[in-house]
């Protein structure tokens, strides 16, 4: 059960059942949408970035708790950082959650991000904890449709 | 005699002893998270019996040589026994002749070979190809690239609720443009036991031929192919307790005769020119290259197993089982169990409130428990029901009371986690 527990956080299930910044952002004017086929999950992102800064964000879909959580933390995370610091974030972000299980994990400058870190002991789940992630990485470059495939 | 080595005892008479079945599966000793393993997704696959891994190490180790080609003392072996195998395969489904049986991957594979020949040679711009909302993938898209390639249009036959098909609605469909109807028997997704040999029947008095997708009903049920009056019917070795790799299209004889070969090469050929080549007679002209002969020595030894249990006496016993897992299930208030069709067999899909099946999934397998969530490849049908998943268990021979309660208490496990 306990590594149950570290993925299942509670602060995770809170996210889960109220995502910050769900429904679609008035003014975007950078917007993905990432599929995960294996699973079904689904989420769209919508930014509005300006300068090389993203100053609002907000995202849609249905998924696993995981994608979900996932998606609401990072809209969190990212509200007025640069595009820049963004990237860096998920960089940091990824290594978290596809770690070897046995290493503490490295939490520095991830934030809110570092619940995460249970992730790792799931390999199968590290799609949706990222799917997030990937489709921001799309709208920013060029706002196409993203897969985890 | 064959090299098929089976295991099972016996147990007609008294009805299928799961106590003693669960023996002949040695996958069901381990254990996952440290608990026994509780095996719920035998619709993907299901575990192999002893005899068939036995079989299969035995080809491997003192039998292996290549079929129809040798003079040597193995290779007549072997190719014996493979084509014995056909035989048991046109028994174990009631077909008439041996050459109505082509050894094959699996279903996918079956049914794009009955598409690409049967259907390029017989079906053409503005035709007509009925299939149903509760298809699996593998029963779309074959027909959708077939439509693409000579202009044809796919119908689709809607379904109640319940998960039931709309049997006025499906000989609505029927028009004299229609020429080929592709049916699952058993639904992977929801578990509905489709009325095939009426709507065989319907389709035959439109003089349209019928392939009917066997692949979740073979393992369950004994199936006549000469009484459904099937025109095609497709399956596959691994969801039957058999190796993956090996599946099977029965065609009726006149129809193989006439189709045009699937892929090309050796053993498919009577003679090659340069100039022209002409075709083996059936079911050789389907079965190019070396054919997973592995496969097919441990599909038959799975057939012996299957035979001594009998399929009447898993049909039976599953059912039971089945019903108790309806009835467990109905009573956990947060679980809406997707589909009552009027006839079920082996599967059973569910959403949980608030749980999407991809969480469900992940806890259960921490408890040991093996089940299948997302969308088990019938998107359509998922988006009649409105979701994107669901939770499915289905069940095989060894599945027993335990599994069942063993389930549930998972689930309560599940919905503790979530509240």
């Amino acid at each position: 059960m306990s590594d149950l527990r570290e993925l299942y956080q509670e602060f995770i299930l809170d996210h889960h059942k109220n995502p910050r910044n769900f429904g679609p952002l008035e003014g975007a004017n950078r917007t993905s949408e990432g599929y995960n086929p294996l699973c079904g999950d689904r989420v769209t992102i919508y930014l509005l970035v300006e300068g090389d800064r993203i100053s609002d964000i907000g995202f849609e879909g249905s998924g696993c708790a995981i994608c979900t959580a996932s998606t609401s933390v990072m809209s969190e995370m990212l509200k007025g950082k640069t595009v820049a610091e963004a990237e860096d974030l998920f960089g940091k972000f990824h290594e978290l959650v596809t770690g070897p299980p046995d290493e503490v994990p490295c939490t520095d400058g991830l934030g809110k991000l570092a619940v995460f870190f249970g992730v790792r002991e799931f390999p199968v789940r590290v799609k949706c904890a990222t799917l997030a992630w990937h489709t921001l990485k799309a709208a920013l470059r060029d706002g196409k449709t993203v897969t985890t495939e | 005699m064959s090299d098929a080595q089976p295991t099972g005892t016996s147990t007609k008479s008294r009805g299928l002893d799961v106590r003693e079945a669960r023996r002949d599966f040695p996958i069901l000793n381990r254990e996952i998270h440290g608990h026994p393993l509780v095996y719920l997704d035998n619709a993907n696959t299901s575990q192999k019996p002893q005899g068939t891994i036995d079989t299969i190490t035995h080809y491997y180790r003192d039998l292996n040589a290549n079929i129809h080609r040798g003079v040597y003392e193995l290779s007549l072996h072997t190719t014996r026994v493979y084509e014995e195998v056909r035989g048991k395969v046109r028994a174990f489904i009631g077909a008439a002749d041996e050459r109505e049986i082509v050894f094959v991957r699996g279903t996918t594979e079956g049914i794009n070979l009955v598409a690409q020949t049967y259907g390029r040679t017989h079906i053409g711009a503005g035709d007509e190809i009925i299939v149903t909302t509760m298809e699996h993938h593998s029963n779309i898209v074959p027909w959708q690239m077939l439509c693409e390639q000579v202009g044809a249009t796919l119908r689709v036959a809607p379904i109640t609720v319940e998960g039931d098909v709309i049997l006025d609605e499906y000989r609505s469909l029927f028009n004299k443009r229609t020429k080929f109807a592709a049916i699952s028997h058993v639904s992977n997704a929801i578990g509905t036991v489709n009325p095939a040999k009426e709507m065989i029947a319907i389709a035959h008095e439109h003089s349209v031929p019928v392939l009917l997708d066997g692949a979740q009903s073979v393992p369950h049920f004994p199936v006549d192919v000469q009484d459904l009056d099937a025109d095609f019917y497709v399956f596959s070795g691994h969801k039957m307790y058999a190796p993956t790799g090996i599946g099977v299209v029965y065609g009726k004889l006149n129809l193989l005769e006439e189709m045009p070969p699937f892929l090309g090469g050796g053993d498919m050929i009577l003679t090659v020119s340069f100039e022209k080549s002409t075709w083996a007679p059936v079911p050789q002209k389907f079965e190019a290259g070396t054919p997973n002969v592995a496969g097919v020595f441990g599909l038959g030894a799975t057939l012996d197993y299957l035979n001594g249990l009998g399929m009447s006496q898993i049909q039976e016993y599953e059912d039971g089982v089945v019903s108790y897992a309806v009835e467990r299930l109905s009573t956990l208030d947060d679980i809406t169990i997707i589909g009552t069709p009027r006839q079920r067999t082996g599967v059973i899909s569910f959403t949980i409130k608030g749980v999407h099946p991809h969480d469900a999934g992940t806890i259960l397998d921490r408890d040991g428990i093996a089940i299948r969530a997302g969308h088990h490849c019938s998107q359509p049908l998922m988006e009649f029901y409105g979701v994107p998943a669901t939770n499915r268990v289905s069940f095989g021979l060894y599945n027993n009371h335990n599994d069942v309660d063993r389930l549930v208490a998972g689930l309560e496990t599940v919905i503790e986690v979530f509240r």
